[in-house]
């Protein structure tokens, strides 16, 4: 998919230009459709179970929400699934993920249970914040996910902390911090990059570029609506990435944690993708036309491309990936049974985890 | 088996609305994200999209029917092979629920109202543990607060290398208050770091290495500055270890300067004390003696939890006796009686302990035998000690420098008349700051702030005297 106002080419590494100015390393590698590395038959089957879980687990969210089960705001990941599969894909053990409100998705990626997160979503006891958080603040310790952050950039600058706790214990993990094209207007997210490079930490930067905070297009809340540029200024290079294809996706990944890793300090890859849903499950998008959900729907959606592919090249048959299919509906539907059976926190949870 | 379509609820509080349209038939095949009607609540259109696929068997309710309640069945959508005969004329329903749809209506009604109805259980009451016995024949060694500060960081600093200090000036600069003097000779730039001028973000930066495990002591050049923070100090460091269910908190101090320093205008005057104080999750901490000010920060850095450490600039250059002891740790969330009296109870802390001593020496002069308390932390506080001091006096008067409404002291009054009213012998009286952005002008600045007489007068007044 093209950007939507910037006319480069998807997938551009776009520090190049200002790396000059600057003088970080500028490198131009694509990742449009043609240079794009191919994934293998594992990697394929992969990718289309991970990323049908979520949009299964999202619409059984969604459903759940319109009978009253889960309460107050519920943000869908439909149509981005392919940012957090791609990056986990490529992340190793012990890499740090932290996003924002819309996690639901980055949950699973990390490998977090279906029946954890859909609990917490129900608001019960089974769920990982033991009913406490709700759909805006689940974390894992044993996954390595720090939530799951409901203030809007407050967890770009936490994530620039857990990278610094890497880099102070000097281990060889990453910070992967998510935030949205909403998010990257926020001050601290500047103050962040300014630490980040200034102490070259291990991070990842991804902005999910979804064209819409809440209901404000792009072209309306921000002045440089290219964001894998927004780092220029502190010399952190940035990467535009079709974040429709898994594939462009693990590849940018696989640059970044290199970059990362090899210690040349933080990334800012921004991932082109596009929210199907309404920014919450209350809000009806009535700020962009039918038409344009419809057109992304069918010409670029992240798992509909994963099946043909699968697919074209005989990796599955129809009843395979039907049989994949009913996997995924099974484990959501069990999510879901559970998260509606499960009791709510005993009420002496009230006054506990407050302090140590 | 079909499977019930409901009337969904499409915001946290709908509970009913209005089925406009159906934008699918009876007969018609729908898939997985198919818009199948639109429904208008109080606030929008929405749209309904199929969850499942199947073929739409039966509409329930006709389009255009209003105040259509939340979970009603709208429509029925039979699998392969099901026909529409297979719908009872009245309500589908009566086939085993194996489908979470379905199994739902058995777990109705909606949580939320079977948990309102539950009694509030009583706070868990945490006691702190007494002080240390100081070893008789212990040296007592004349201390400033400042030094007292700076000690409390490098013995903990030598004892985990998980601590570590960031902040404006800490470093090169020593400290822009010199709290921090020295601390970068001996450990490093690893562990002593200067930031840029950037509290919002190095206050994020803190908490996310403490999520991490690391133990952060955050220096603000003064909580004036904070407040650009205050959004990472409240919603991430103290509200994590609830949202997660106990999985993760934030073992960092945000320490600093709090409060007036002198001639500085009203943005780097102001007191945070019962700012903080207020927040579930965090512990509060305002000493006044350099002691307290070492054992509690010694406490403060090895506490588990996010602690904010308000210290005052006036207070750093003053001295008082230190013991000299390996490792001097105080509890947290202890009050220490000052001076005991019999007459009337002063309540104060920080700075505020500095109006509260010459006034108790004042009144004593003039016979009235006062008890002085320093709460020294404010969070949790303790409140058995103050109510314990007014059931023996029956008076009492609260001093700090901070504004007058929703003060600590305003909070202290309130609690001790709820629990101790039949102790009182007079009102409780609270000396604030004066309700006004701190002035510039030296003559202002010193009526903005309480003075001595102040709480000599407000003690004779509660003493009927």
């Amino acid at each position: 998919m093209a950007p939507t106002k910037t006319a480069s080419v998807s997938g551009r590494k776009t520090a190049a230009k200002s790396a000059n100015r600057n003088g970080s390393k500028a490198v131009s590698k694509e990742f449009t459709g043609k240079n794009t590395p191919d994934f293998g038959k594992d990697e394929d089957l992969h990718a289309y179970r991970e990323m049908l879980l979520i949009r299964r687990f999202e619409e059984k969210a969604g459903q759940l929400y319109g009978m009253g089960f889960i309460g107050g705001f519920c943000h869908l990941y439909i149509g981005q699934e392919a940012v957090v599969v791609g990056m986990q894909m490529a992340q190793q053990e012990g890499d740090q993920v932290i996003t924002a409100y819309r996690d639901h998705g980055h949950m699973l990626a990390t490998g977090m249970s279906a029946r954890g997160v859909m609990a917490e979503l129900t608001g019960r006891r089974g769920g990982y914040s033991r009913g406490k958080g709700g759909s805006m603040h689940m974390f894992s310790k044993e996954k390595h996910f720090y939530g799951g952050h409901g203030i809007v950039g407050a967890q770009v600058s936490l994530g620039t902390g857990l990278a610094f706790a890497n880099a102070y214990r000097n281990n060889d993990s990453v910070s992967v911090a998510y935030f949205g094209d909403g998010a990257a207007n926020q001050g601290q997210v500047y103050e962040s990059f300014n630490m980040a490079a200034l102490w070259k930490l291990p991070i990842i930067y991804i902005v999910e570029n979804n064209r819409y905070a809440m209901g404000t297009s792009t072209a309306r809340a921000t002045a440089q609506s290219n964001y894998s540029l927004r780092g220029s200024g502190f010399g952190i290079p940035g990467i535009q990435v079709d974040g429709m294809d898994v594939r462009a996706v693990k590849a940018a990944a696989d640059e970044a944690l290199e970059h990362c890793r090899s210690g040349k300090g933080p990334i800012i890859l921004e991932m082109l993708t596009y929210r199907y849903r309404g920014h919450s499950m209350s809000d009806p998008a009535k700020y962009r036309s039918k038409d344009e959900v419809q057109k992304m729907r069918s010409e670029h959606d992240p798992i509909e491309q994963v099946r043909l592919r699968l697919l074209e090249k005989g990796w599955a048959t129809e009843d395979e990936l039907k049989a994949i299919d009913k996997d995924i509906r099974d484990i959501v539907s069990d999510s879901a049974d559970f998260a509606q059976a499960d009791p709510e926190p005993d009420v002496s949870e009230l006054y506990t985890d407050i302090l140590l | 088996m079909p499977i019930d379509i409901l009337m969904p609820a499409l915001s946290p509080t709908m509970e009913e609305g209005t089925l406009s349209k159906w934008l699918k038939k009876e007969g018609d095949k729908v898939t997985s994200g198919d818009v199948i009607a639109e429904i208008e609540t109080d606030k929008a259109t929405m749209e309904v999209e199929a969850v499942d696929e199947g073929v739409i068997g039966k509409l329930l309710v006709e389009a255009g029917t209003e105040n259509v309640k939340v979970n009603t069945k709208i429509a029925v959508l039979l699998q392969n092979g099901e026909s529409a005969d297979a719908i009872g004329s009245e309500a589908p329903a009566a086939a085993p629920k194996a489908e979470a749809t379905a199994a739902a209506e058995e777990a109705k009604p909606a949580p939320a109202a079977s948990s309102a109805a539950a009694p509030v259980p009583a706070q868990p009451k945490v006691e702190a543990a007494a002080d240390p016995d100081i070893p008789a024949g212990t040296e007592m060694v004349m201390t400033t607060v400042r030094e007292a500060l700076r000690d409390a960081m490098a013995e903990e600093m030598r004892r985990d290398g998980d601590v570590f200090v960031m902040g404006e000036e800490v470093a090169e600069y020593q400290g822009a208050y010199k709290i921090t003097q020295g601390l970068l000779q001996e450990f490093g730039a690893r562990r002593v770091i200067d930031t840029p001028i950037t509290e919002h973000g190095f206050a994020g930066v803190g908490v996310g290495a403490a999520m991490a495990g690391l133990k952060p002591i955050v220096e603000f050049m003064t909580f004036n500055f904070a407040m650009q923070a205050i959004d990472q100090i409240i919603n991430s460091a103290a509200k994590t270890l609830y949202m997660s269910g106990g999985q993760m908190g934030a073992p960092i101090v945000f320490r600093g300067p709090n409060g007036a320093a002198a001639r500085v205008g009203a943005q780097h005057s102001q007191d945070y004390a019962s700012w903080y104080s207020q927040i579930p999750g965090l512990k509060v901490i305002m000493p006044y003696t350099a002691a307290d000010a070492k054992g509690l920060l010694k406490a403060a850095i090895r506490d588990p939890n996010p602690i904010v450490f308000l210290e005052n600039e006036i207070l750093y250059g003053q001295s008082f006796e230190v013991p000299k002891m390996d490792d001097f740790v105080l509890p947290i969330g202890k009050a220490r009686i000052h001076r005991k009296g019999k007459d009337a109870t002063i309540v104060s802390f920080g700075i505020g302990m500095t109006y509260a001593v010459k006034a108790v020496a004042e009144l004593e002069k003039e016979g009235i035998d006062v008890e002085l308390i320093d709460l020294r932390t404010l969070r949790p506080m303790d409140l058995p000690t103050v109510i314990e001091s007014v059931k023996k006096t029956g008076r009492l008067v609260t001093v700090e420098e901070g504004y007058p409404q929703n003060s600590v002291g305003a909070e202290i009054a309130t609690r001790v008349m709820q629990q101790a009213f039949d102790y009182l012998d007079a009102p409780v009286l609270t000396i604030a700051g004066k309700d006004v952005p701190m002035p510039y002008a030296a003559n202002l600045e010193k009526l903005a702030l309480p003075n001595v007489d102040e709480v000599v007068q407000a003690v004779k007044t509660v003493c009927y005297k």
